[in-house]
């Protein structure tokens, strides 16, 4: 297909000032929506769909989502793994049903047919028919009738699947800064599965999306992150676009004196209550410094992941859109295969900070869900987004939007828009 | 024959689980977030896992509460700090059943059913699921050493803030 039928799909024109507006209709439209998924999700980009972990033995699988499409990550007899279409190929029925699991093939429950873990059709029930009546035509060809296979990539426990030939080799489309920091996470030891926690939140995705490129919004709207000193607007911070505002990631240094200290800028935050105290420490705090660095950070993987670290709490965010007006938020939380008892416990006690009951994540899923039928209300309104210039660069401050306008400089190129 | 049923086991009896529960659900109803760790003995362990993780032996839990000091700190969290859309929650217990007996606890499941309704909103089905329990008697009333409370829903609806 060609960006002239793309850039035709709607007649939708972004304002004037370019990237410090942005327009309230790229969360309500279904054109919008739609052109999205076949542009991002279906189009040219990797998709991450899950861990390792998650399929850890030759013959298993999990279900995962490429935009709204369900597909299965399967590992086969010799511990190779594929990415298929979680569709039977020949009526289109959800094929597997169950979550996770152990299989050596895949069998549609409508009409049995029958599909080895690579996606290929191996048998279906009555091929000659009964008694010399019926069945399939006798050029009918199983190798042409398997499933949709994606094109998958492993980067150490991360796996990624993509439906396009011509994008780059992951390695490529992620660039050496997001490879670092996602092998500093997955690449290094084997990965233990600790569990999910998966939300529905009623907004479009890119408001999620931003919100996680909002270090703006951080330490105002989750005092959490303050009142402990995990996160303070005076602290070390620096907002990073990359590959022209496809992917980000955000870093500081993790300072214990941080919250003793008391400054001009912790003075300006209405919600910090500096006399409050956790009793259990352990949630609060790096107990056992596994990276050796001190880094708190936080990246975004275009158009699927974000990961922020907390001490020793390790958790992919997987956005799933849902429709236009709708996204699953999959948060995947591992260690690693020879974590030892206390690791263990901090993972699962750290594990509170963040997900859909998280200390300094359930306000932006109540923000979010709210702002919806806001947007969708006024769709010709259009936000502002000066926080730090009207520029698109590297900066080292928390009181930017750098890291929106360059997503959103980004993604008028890829949209046409 | 199979073993009679027991409506008691030791001095805790079901109608005693019973008030228990009703007691534990007025509290959160009527958010007295600060009443909430009392229902819970020192070394509790209370968490809010889903069924997915909990039947695949996954130990990941979306409130996980190692002693009654992370409850505590739980609250404080939501009471001073969190942000969050006012709601009116209602729990419903049913099932109450005494499900063992060891070392003076007893073992006790029900199912709950919680109902949410916000602001320009029609209620809706919050959660619902089962509690997982082993309850021991203290100071003359009955506390959680554990409460499990395993949901059903695939996805949590939008956040969790109020305990289940
Ligand atoms: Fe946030």
């Amino acid at each position: 297909m060609s960006d002239t039928t793309l850039r035709n799909a709607t007649d939708r024109v972004w304002p004037e000032d370019g990237v410090t507006r942005v327009p309230a209709w790229i969360y309500s439209d279904p054109e919008i929506y739609a052109k999205e998924l076949k542009v991002f999700h279906y189009g040219k980009t990797w998709n991450f769909v899950g861990l390792d972990c998650e399929v850890p033995e030759p013959n298993s699988f999990k279900r995962s989502w490429v935009g709204e499409r369900p597909v299965i990550i399967t590992r086969d007899a010799e511990g190779e793994i594929h990415v298929v279409e979680n569709r039977c190929a020949h009526r289109g029925s959800l094929l597997c049903w169950k979550n996770r699991g152990q299989a050596k093939d895949i069998t549609c429950p409508y009409h049995h047919w029958t599909y080895n873990l690579s996606g290929d059709l191996m048998g279906l029930p009555f091929l000659r028919g009964v008694q010399g009546k019926g069945g399939m035509p006798r050029d009918f060809d199983k190798s042409k009738n398997g499933l949709t296979k994606l094109r998958v990539a492993v980067r150490g426990g991360s796996i990624w699947a993509t439906y396009s030939d011509e994008v780059a080799p992951l390695e490529e489309y992620l660039g050496p800064e997001i490879l670092m920091r996602l092998d500093r996470l997955v690449s290094r030891r084997p990965l233990r599965l600790l569990g999910y926690s998966r939300q529905i939140v009623e907004s479009n995705w890119k408001l999620y999306w931003e919100n996680s490129r909002d270090p703006y919004h951080a330490t105002l709207m989750h005092p959490f992150l303050s009142t402990f000193g995990i996160l303070r607007t005076d602290g070390d911070y620096h907002s990073v676009p990359l590959q022209e505002g496809r992917h980000e990631y955000t870093y500081s240094q993790y300072d214990p004196e941080l919250k003793n200290k008391t400054s001009e800028a912790s003075k300006q935050i209405k919600s910090i209550h500096s006399d409050l105290e956790v009793k259990d420490k352990e949630v609060v705090s790096s107990v056992v410094d596994e990276f050796k660095d001190g880094m708190m950070g936080a990246f975004q993987v275009f158009p699927t992941i974000l990961v922020q670290q907390y001490f020793n709490c390790l958790v992919v965010r997987h956005v799933i859109p849902k429709g236009v007006g709708a996204h699953e938020l999959s948060w995947t939380y591992f260690g690693y295969a020879d974590d030892d008892e206390t690791i263990n416990r901090l993972r699962l006690k750290q594990s509170n900070l963040v997900g859909p009951a998280g200390f300094v994540s359930l306000e932006d899923s109540e923000v979010l869900s709210l702002m919806q039928p806001v947007v969708e209300s006024c769709p010709d309104s259009v936000q502002v987004l000066e926080m730090g210039g009207h520029g698109t660069e590297a900066q080292s401050t928390m009181m930017t939007e750098t890291l929106i306008r360059a997503f959103y400089d980004f993604y008028r190129r890829e949209m046409g828009l | 024959m199979t073993a009679p049923v027991r409506d008691e086991v030791g001095r805790i009896t079901r109608g005693e689980l019973r008030d228990l529960f009703d007691d534990y659900a007025a509290c959160l109803d009527a958010e007295a977030l600060r009443e909430f760790p009392a229902f819970f003995t020192e070394d509790a362990k209370y968490q809010v896992i889903s069924r997915e993780n909990h039947d695949d032996g996954l130990e990941h839990a979306s409130i996980f509460c190692l002693g009654r000091a992370m409850i505590e700190d739980r609250v404080t969290a939501t009471v001073e700090a969190a942000l969050y859309q006012p709601r009116s929650l209602r729990h419903f217990v049913s099932g109450v059943r005494i499900t063992g007996e060891e070392n003076g606890e007893v073992r006790a499941e029900a199912n709950f059913l919680i109902i949410e309704s916000l602001v320009e909103r029609e209620p809706r089905i919050l959660m619902v699921g089962r509690y997982l329990d082993r309850v021991v008697r203290e100071d003359g009333s009955l506390k959680f050493r554990e409460r499990t409370c395993v949901f059903d829903n695939y996805r949590i609806r939008t956040t969790l803030v109020i305990p289940v």
